[in-house]
């Protein structure tokens, strides 16, 4: 057999030198290409600003973390180990990609260095690289087209379904692979002479079948694979920037600018002082235009792989909301407005366009879709920025004006007098074995107990404030409660959108708790914890503890010590609170509290610690009625019984309020109870 | 169409446990929160949907002192665009026939097509608007929950009892007092507060008007609450004794129709 | 003393129950006078005979145009007919909330609102009761009527004077009405669909709760409604099930309700429950459960299944 001619060297029909072709797809493609891009970006040029530089370190082990080693793939195992095949294998084959390109013009091309050793591992692994590829491709394929796993499903009302583009993306994917492959195991059948080939690869499969061929058969084969290469791999690279596989650029850009901190939400705008917001025209994202840089990027960075919706809670129990379908939506939206051709849409608001008020509202801030998503898409500033501007409009649901105006005149939801704040430590029984000072100038102590409305002022939750007193005095503390001066943290406040009202609390409080002279703060409310720890940006203010934290701390130095469990018979499970656990990270804590109690048996739930499935009590959602199926706290307490449990630990006032109402409605009161993280350890302390 | 909406300040009955002060001659007003009374926003709300529907604006008037510009500005914000502060020393402890007395005299500075008040407020009385109606010779609805704009009239529903709807057609200018319900009043931020912040209010005395102050016809001699006893009275014997004390508790609570 | 007047509302040829209840409130005020009732509609011949067994003297203003009670028309009547120092009494029903204010500024008179008791007269200063802050709290307050006054009573404060021993005659005052144009024309009345009732309105609910178990328990209790003329409305958990509207629900997220009596069946008394609840009722709780926190609030407290006393007390209702 003669050596077969490169496509650098062939002239097709003997009279066009195909090396024509191989400058102009290159030039054509990055052309198209550039272009695109820049229609791309336009609309980020045009959005508010973002604050994405900061902890460069963090930022750059995120990309490592996240990007490199897909860390949170396997969450979703098989999904997970397919796509790592795939990002594997193109960030293997990239290197392969560009030869092939510079080969097309210069058949003698070799890569700097390759030319030794190295060159050939870098064969063999390319091509199983490629073979890997191929593979995950045909069962991916598979699940798509046949499987058909629910959480990529298409709801009516969001439009058509996405199978055939993912399928047809597939279908791309494996062409460059068998390409590729094919002008690779082409010139090798017609070279004839031996040289390795990754034993059981898609090339050495190719090679066998090519072994017969003609000499003219492998010459067509070949040129013929290198131009399906070349053309498909830059329509490929054009393609990208059209739908979900956008993230194959954007990936590391929205890894690198991702969220570095947990549990904070967002200014109103980065470049507008806290000072400053009272001049602001407009506060929100009514407009497209309003989301940050960074929004839009996320936009453009979804997969469509559904985890976040498929781990939405408001999503399982029927709500309006799909995490996903905003992120889509956004997606479209900008794609629409900032066309390839023609001019740039006039932005119009996005309630009402592409998105619905109830939608926005159904939201409970439980941070299980910014856990999940694997490229780093947030979810929540988006949804505080689009209430924001609801709020600014004065698009508020009626059921939530009470409660807001409660907040503004009496500083708690529930419009009770700021003077009762501190009756629940008067309870007679409770009064005599613990006093509870009340920090007002008179009295100073070392802790601040920050008690939060809820419970302050409702009955059944009075007896959490009382528990978690009774621990502190147990330990030894010396405590003490803001009693009238102490305003409702504010927490759901500001993520309900009502960010003025946010910063009068948030000031009222700083001051309290500046003046109580305390320099300690303990809370057992998850949302007040949040709120002190990671909105209220004072540092002057004191380190915040949440109560498990306290009490596992204080279990290992021995000032608390903890009874036998009252009833060894029961079996406990720990529901990880929202704001405690995804937002602040903190999931041993309690956990190692409860085992300290001796001959406590624990079980967990398949869904814990960052996976927590959200009882459904924030952003002010006791007060708020959403169309829903079925209510999160009764699929929270099943799963509690699935697990083998009979009692449900919580360590959040507004969670527990969720699981004892759930009991009710799933008539469960003879199987589940609900006991609160405080009442649990208070129950337990040893004399 | 020019509209005048007559607001009063109270304390808020929602957020506040309302008990005798010591004296016995007024409620403990120490630790109230006031706001704007529940029927008069809803009044404001209606009122700014005309507007908005043809043209127009809406005034928002209130007899005080100065405390209750916040319930002006509050209702400013809410897209009101003017405010009316009438305050005067003779106006303090003012009773119903004295507040209309004083907002004729607002009413006759200017053209009005359209005046509404809130169906009551605080005192349960409900006179106001139907007095201002008298006084001016302009004709009266009262408790409407539905306003329909014609050609110089208003197509109006009154809410009857048995929850019906009573619809008449009233000529302009008129007067109308508004139940609750009639609207769904939009949310008014501390961010909309602020914005008006620096709005001008102007102030009326008596003598600006040319009204003079009127003795309340009804005194109030003193308040006081009457018996409750602690908890429930728990009543005993078979399902049949209980139900037929019970028939004779309600019928003595006016519990039975 | 001077005349004292009753407005009598009627509707289709009946006297709504406050009519006999002016009665005592006029005695309320001077046991001795003789008390005239004014009746205006079209067509009323029949009841002014039938007013006549309960008062001295009934004035009667029969008119085509005002069929239907338009309070623009009568006020300008009654304004002409009825003496300027007269005592006038009507129903604080939406009829006289309409036309009392306005009247009291025509005859030139004190207007006292929404009276629930009257302590009688000192010289010319009436005493009455009256409450305020959506019943939070009472007062006493006193008015001089030498020259007349246009008093509104609560119905149901005042018992009916059933007694029927007044032997009145009957007036015919139409004429001296004449013919009044008001500037406000009456079209029709929109009856309410079943599921348009405004529960915040309500004078007495029929409320369910998690006792009630089963959805098609909810017509023992619509049944009681009915009898007892009460509007049926519920807890949360009821309309979570979607067994009622949201309309009906009680609650700090539903919502909040005034009643005179409130009839809490097999309700628990959550505080979010409780919230939605103004004003001071008389509540009547009838539970399984003893130590339910309803019975802390309540009037009165029953322990018994709300499925076996609901019929109970429909039957005793209907009977009484």
């Amino acid at each position: 057999m003669e050596p077969i001619i490169a496509p650098a060297d062939f002239s097709l029909f003997g009279f066009i030198p195909t090396v024509i072709f191989s400058f102009l797809i290159p030039v054509v493609g990055v052309g198209c290409f550039a272009y695109i891009m820049a229609r791309r970006v336009a609309p980020l040029v045009k959005a508010a600003p973002d604050n994405r530089f900061d902890q460069i370190p963090q930022r750059i082990i995120a990309v490592i973390k996240l990007w490199l080693l897909q860390w949170r793939q396997p969450r979703y195992m098989v999904a997970g180990v397919l796509h790592i095949m795939i990002f594997v294998g193109f960030l293997v084959l990239s290197i392969r990609s560009t030869q092939l390109v510079i080969l097309g013009v210069s058949s003698k091309f070799a890569i700097p260095g390759f030319d030794t050793i190295i060159g050939d591992i870098y064969n063999v692994l390319k091509d199983y690289a490629a073979t890997m590829v191929l593979v995950a491709c045909i069962i991916a394929a598979y699940r798509r087209g046949v499987v058909k796993p629910a959480r990529y499903a298409v709801p009516e009302k969001y439009g058509h379904d996405h199978t055939a583009e993912a399928i047809f993306v597939l279908g791309l994917i494996s062409t460059l692979m068998i390409s590729e492959s094919l002008f690779e195991a082409s010139e090798l059948a017609a070279s004839g002479h031996e040289k390795f080939l990754a034993p059981l690869s898609l090339v050495w499969f190719e090679y066998l079948l090519l072994s017969g061929a003609s000499q003219g058969t492998l010459q067509a084969i070949h040129i013929a694979a290198y131009y399906v290469h070349d053309i498909t791999f830059f329509f490929f690279l054009c393609f990208l920037p059209m739908g979900k596989h956008f993230h194959v650029i954007t990936s590391v850009f929205n890894v690198f600018f991702m969220r570095m901190k947990k549990g904070n939400t967002k200014p109103v705008r980065h470049d507008v002082t806290e000072e400053q917001l009272d001049d602001l025209e407009s506060f929100g994202v009514k407009k497209i235009e309003d989301f940050t840089w960074k929004h839009m990027l996320d936009f453009y960075s979804c997969a469509d792989c559904g985890r976040c919706s498929d781990q939405c809670p408001a999503n399982t129990v029927g709500r309006p909301l799909s995490p996903r379908f905003i992120t889509i939506k956004g997606r479209d939206k900008l794609f629409a407005n900032y066309p390839l051709r023609g001019a740039f849409a006039e932005s119009k608001p996005l309630i009402g366009d592409i998105y619905e008020e109830d939608e926005i509202w159904s939201c409970t801030t439980c941070g299980a879709c910014e856990q999940e998503c694997p490229l780093g898409i947030e979810y929540i500033d988006k949804i505080v920025d689009l209430r924001r501007a609801m709020v600014d409009e004065g698009m508020v649901p009626q059921s939530l004006q009470k409660p807001l105006s409660a907040l503004e005149k009496r500083g708690n939801a529930w419009g009770k007098m700021e003077k009762k704040r501190a009756e629940w430590a008067q309870e007679e029984e409770f009064a005599a074995q613990c006093q509870v000072k009340i920090l007002d100038g008179k009295e100073t102590a070392d802790t601040l107990y920050f008690v939060d409305s809820i419970s302050s002022y409702d009955d059944r939750m009075q007896a959490l404030a009382r528990a978690t007193a009774r621990i502190l005095c147990a330990a030894g503390t010396d405590f003490g409660v803001l009693g009238k001066e102490e305003k409702d943290s504010g927490n759901e406040v500001r993520r309900f959108g009502e960010e003025m009202l946010f910063q009068s609390l948030k000031s009222h409080n700083i001051d309290a708790i500046l003046n109580s002279g305390a320099r300690h703060i303990v809370t057992a409310d998850p949302h007040a914890f949040n709120a002190i720890k990671n909105d209220y940006h004072n540092d002057e203010l004191p380190d915040i503890e949440h109560l498990s934290q306290y009490v596992a701390r204080k279990i290992k130095s021995g000032e608390i010590r903890l009874k036998g469990v009252e009833d060894p018979s029961k079996i406990y499970t720990y529901h990880d609170p929202c704001y405690l656990g995804r937002h602040n990270e903190v999931y041993d804590d309690p956990r190692n509290a409860m085992d300290a109690i001796p001959g406590l048996k624990r079980v967990e739930m398949i869904k814990s610690r960052d996976r927590s499935f959200c009882c459904s009590g924030g952003g002010l959602m006791l007060f708020y009625e959403p169309e829903e199926e079925e209510r999160m706290a009764v699929l929270r307490v099943k799963m509690a019984a699935e697990a083998g449990a009979n009692v449900i630990v919580t360590a959040c006032p507004f969670c527990l309020v969720n699981m004892e109402d759930a009991i009710k409605v799933a008539k469960m009161e003879d199987t589940m109870e609900a006991i609160d993280f405080s009442e649990l350890i208070a129950r337990h302390l040893d004399a | 169409m020019e509209i005048l909406v007559c607001v009063k300040r109270v304390p808020d009955t929602e957020e506040n446990e309302i008990t005798i002060s010591s004296a016995g001659n007024d409620i403990e007003r120490d630790d109230l929160v006031y706001s704007v009374n529940e029927w008069d926003n809803y009044a404001v709300e209606e009122a700014i949907q005309i507007v908005d529907k043809v043209g127009g604006s809406v005034t928002v008037v209130t007899v005080g002192d100065d405390e209750s510009e916040e319930v002006l500005r509050r209702e400013m914000a809410m897209g009101a665009e003017k405010g009316i502060l009438v305050s005067d020393d003779a106006f303090a402890g003012a009773d119903g026939k004295g507040i209309a007395t004083a907002l004729k005299g607002v009413v006759e500075k200017e053209k009005y097509d359209l005046i509404l008040t809130g169906a009551q407020a605080d005192d349960g009385a409900g006179q106001v608007g139907g007095m201002l109606a008298a006084m001016l010779d302009l004709p009266y609805a009262s408790l409407v929950n539905k306003i329909e704009v014609l050609d110089g009239k208003l197509k109006v529903g009154r809410e009857i009892e048995g929850g019906n709807q009573e619809m008449s057609e009233i000529e302009m200018p008129c007067v109308l007092s508004i139940q609750t319900g009639i609207n769904e009043p939009r949310y008014v931020g501390i961010r909309g507060i602020r914005k008006v912040a620096s709005v001008e209010i102007p102030t009326f005395s008596a003598s600006d008007l040319g009204v003079s102050a009127v003795e309340p016809a009804l005194k109030k001699v003193d308040y006081f609450v009457p018996e409750m006893g602690e908890g429930a009275e728990m009543l005993e014997g078979s399902v049949e004794e209980m139900a037929e004390k019970l028939v004779e508790l309600l019928k003595a609570k006016g519990g039975l129709k | 003393m001077a005349q004292i007047f009753a407005y009598i509302a009627h509707k289709d040829g009946v006297a709504d129950d406050s009519a006999l209840e002016l009665a005592t409130a006029a005695k309320a005020i001077d046991a001795g006078a003789d008390v005239t009732a004014i009746v205006v509609g079209a067509g009323v011949d029949a009841l002014c005979n039938d007013m006549a067994a309960s008062y001295k003297s009934v004035w009667k203003i029969d008119k085509a145009d005002v069929a239907y009670p338009n309070a623009e028309i009568i006020r300008a009547m009654l304004a002409k007919v009825v003496p300027g120092d007269a005592v006038v009494l009507m129903a604080h029903d939406t009829f006289g909330m309409d036309l009392g204010p306005g009247l009291s500024i025509k005859m030139d008179s004190p207007f006292a609102p929404d009276v629930v008791g009257i302590d009688g007269v000192d010289g010319s200063t009436l005493k009455m009761v009256r409450q305020e802050f959506g019943g939070q709290v009472s007062t006493h307050v006193a008015c001089d009527i030498a020259s007349g006054a246009v008093i509104t009573i609560r119905p149901g404060s005042f018992a009916a004077d059933e007694s029927k021993s007044a032997g009145g005659a009957v007036a015919d005052k139409t004429a001296d009405a004449g013919d009044v144009t008001a500037k406000r024309k009456f079209l029709e009345v929109v009856e309410a669909e079943a599921g348009d009732v405004d529960i915040t309105k309500s004078e007495v609910l029929v409320s369910v709760g998690r006792g009630i178990e089963e959805e098609e328990n909810i017509e023992i209790a619509r049944e009681l409604a009915e009898a007892m003329g009460a509007d049926l409305s519920c807890s949360r958990p009821i309309v979570d099930a979607k067994w009622l509207e949201k309309s009906r629900q009680v609650g700090t997220s539903g919502q909040t309700v005034k009643p005179k009596v409130y009839m809490a069946m097999g309700i628990s008394g959550s505080f979010q429950h409780l919230g939605g609840i103004k004003g001071n009722p008389f509540i009547v709780a009838v539970n399984k459960n003893a130590k339910a926190p309803i019975f802390q609030v309540a009037d009165i407290g029953i322990v018994a299944d709300i499925l076996e006393f609901m019929p109970e007390l429909t039957e005793k209702v209907k009977s009484a």
